[in-house]
């Protein structure tokens, strides 16, 4: 299984093994990592599962759709390496992919 | 306030609600005993795929749970599913269990959400007559539909007869929706809304029956087969869904004097008048600070922010910061996303074209006050006005209808 490794605003990792096939935010969720809300449960409707994708790995994560992206316009704090993690989906290829956490979704 | 001593929390209703509030305990460093008490036999799931991806086969168990099962071993939340709870007292703050036994709490969160209305309507007894709210009641709906040239009528044209009927249709099925009212989503959307979704629908092959009575369901041999309209006409169909909104499971609340009013009374910080009691999520009447004045809200968002809120106050934790209502639904390659409520608006303002365009359907209705002041939006594929709408009505600000309508400028422009 692909460890995640998330991040909270204050540097605390948390490795976490996620199922290939969850999203970066469904392994989360599962695993009560704070610093991810999702509201909306993964339906893109609310950019509330903001996360940071760390330099490395942009690439291999790729890039927001087009829907993401005018979510992501308006959502604090979005920097260029910022994606909603209800859209990445967990491959084999992501194993140790480090993602971080804002320090609010709202 | 802080709560060490060792009743703990009881959390009734294991929903969205309830199964968040109690991941948030966590999160937030509670310690102390956590128990959820749930009707259903299922630990907390999600409830709003159960109308779409759910219904359309898309979505599995795992997928729908809120957490993994074995999370609440590991979080030292207790789990007591299929557990009634048939009186609160306040008193002995404990609750008594059906059966016989009693929790103890300290604090006392009440998550007891709604349930789907029934309506005294001859033949609502009948097999296939269905109403949906729980994975049980989705099961039986997705069974129905489940061999092929089935027809589904549903009674009740807002969100879930709606999301019903694009996923019957998804799934191969006829649907027929049956509204009182002369158009659908008459107490939930503005009228231009309504009008989109209804040629959308038809255009997907689903048909209406608009200001239309309903006399009873008609069935044989104890099997529903129709749906008599108060004209005489009969709506053949092997399945009947009722949506006709929602109450609050507020009785247990009203029988120990805590006040209710289609809700248990909170205030923001999910308290009710007894210290020790709280309540969160679709059970609540709350304020609702963008709007002067208290309502309720059936949503997921409205969920967590009051689960937030509950998890705060209990672990000593600033409150998080007040959110403007939103609420989503999916519908064919449609995404409606709905920002605030349109009190006190007195006029709207239409962006982009709202024709029912299949493949390229793309605006949104913005409600606004007299002094330009945006209460709520309406979006259908359109997340930059769902995004921008939230942020207008946060913050207050007026903004000119002719710059709302304008496409030439951006929805960052126009906020900015």
């Amino acid at each position: 299984m692909p460890t995640i490794i998330y991040i909270d605003h204050q540097g605390t990792e948390r490795p976490t093994e996620v199922k290939t096939g969850l999203t970066v935010m469904e392994g989360a969720i599962k695993h009560n990592i704070p610093g991810i809300d999702a509201d909306c449960g993964g339906a893109c409707a609310c950019a509330t599962c903001h996360v940071y994708v760390d330099a490395a790995w942009t690439d291999k994560v790729g890039k927001p759709s087009a829907m993401e992206e005018s979510m992501l316009d308006f959502a604090e704090g979005v920097e260029p390496n910022s994606r909603l993690s209800c859209q990445i989906k967990v491959t084999d290829d992501l194993d140790g992919l480090r993602v971080t956490t804002p320090e609010t979704q709202h | 306030m802080s709560v060490s001593e060792a009743r703990g929390i009881v959390i009734v209703g294991a929903g969205h609600a309830g199964g968040a509030c109690a991941a948030f305990l966590r999160q937030y460093g509670f310690a102390g005993p956590v128990t959820l008490v749930g009707e259903e036999p299922v630990p907390p799931y999600q409830r709003p795929p159960l109308s779409k991806a759910w219904l359309k086969g898309e979505a599995d168990a795992a997928s729908l749970a809120l957490r993994p099962e074995s999370f609440y071993a590991e979080s030292a939340i207790t789990l007591r599913l299929s557990t009634r709870v048939e009186r609160i007292d306040r008193a002995a703050k404990a609750v008594a269990l059906q059966g016989g036994e009693t929790l103890p709490y300290d604090r006392l969160i009440l998550a007891t959400g709604r349930r789907a209305r029934r309506i005294p309507l001859p033949g609502a007894d009948l097999d296939g007559v269905l109403e949906l709210r729980t994975a049980a009641d989705a099961d039986r709906l997705k069974a129905a539909l489940a061999s092929p040239g089935r027809t589904l009528a549903v009674i009740g044209g807002g969100y879930i007869g709606l999301e019903a009927a694009a996923s019957a249709r998804a799934l191969g099925a006829e649907a027929v929706v049956i509204e009182k009212e002369p158009r659908v989503l008459a107490r939930v959307a503005c009228e231009t809304l309504s009008t989109f979704f209804q040629a959308y629908h038809r255009q997907k092959g689903v048909s209406f029956e608009l200001g239309a009575g309903v006399d009873a369901v008609e069935g044989r041999d104890g099997r529903a087969v129709g749906v008599r309209l108060s004209d005489g006409r009969l709506i053949e169909a092997d399945a009947v869904l009722i949506g006709v909104g929602a109450v609050a499971n507020d009785e247990l609340a009203k029988d120990a004097g805590l006040e209710c009013d289609n809700g248990i009374v909170v205030d923001l910080l999910g308290r009710t008048a007894d210290p020790a009691v709280y309540a969160i999520g679709d059970c609540t009447r709350r304020p609702l600070p963008h709007y002067d004045r208290i309502g309720h809200l059936e949503s997921v968002p409205n969920a967590l922010e009051q689960a937030k809120q509950v998890a705060s106050d209990i672990t000593g934790r600033a409150p998080p910061p007040p959110e403007v209502p939103w609420f989503w639904s999916d519908q064919y390659d449609l995404k409606l996303q709905i920002a605030g409520l349109p009190h006190d608006a007195t006029q709207t303002v239409i962006r982009g074209d709202p024709a029912p365009t299949l493949g390229a359907a793309r605006f949104a209705v913005f409600h606004l006050t007299a002094d330009d002041r945006v209460q709520a939006v309406e979006a259908i594929n359109a997340a930059p006005e769902f995004m921008a709408g939230r942020q207008l009505i946060a913050s207050r600000k007026s903004v000119a209808p002719s710059r709302l309508r304008d496409m030439s400028l951006s929805m960052k422009e126009v906020a900015a």
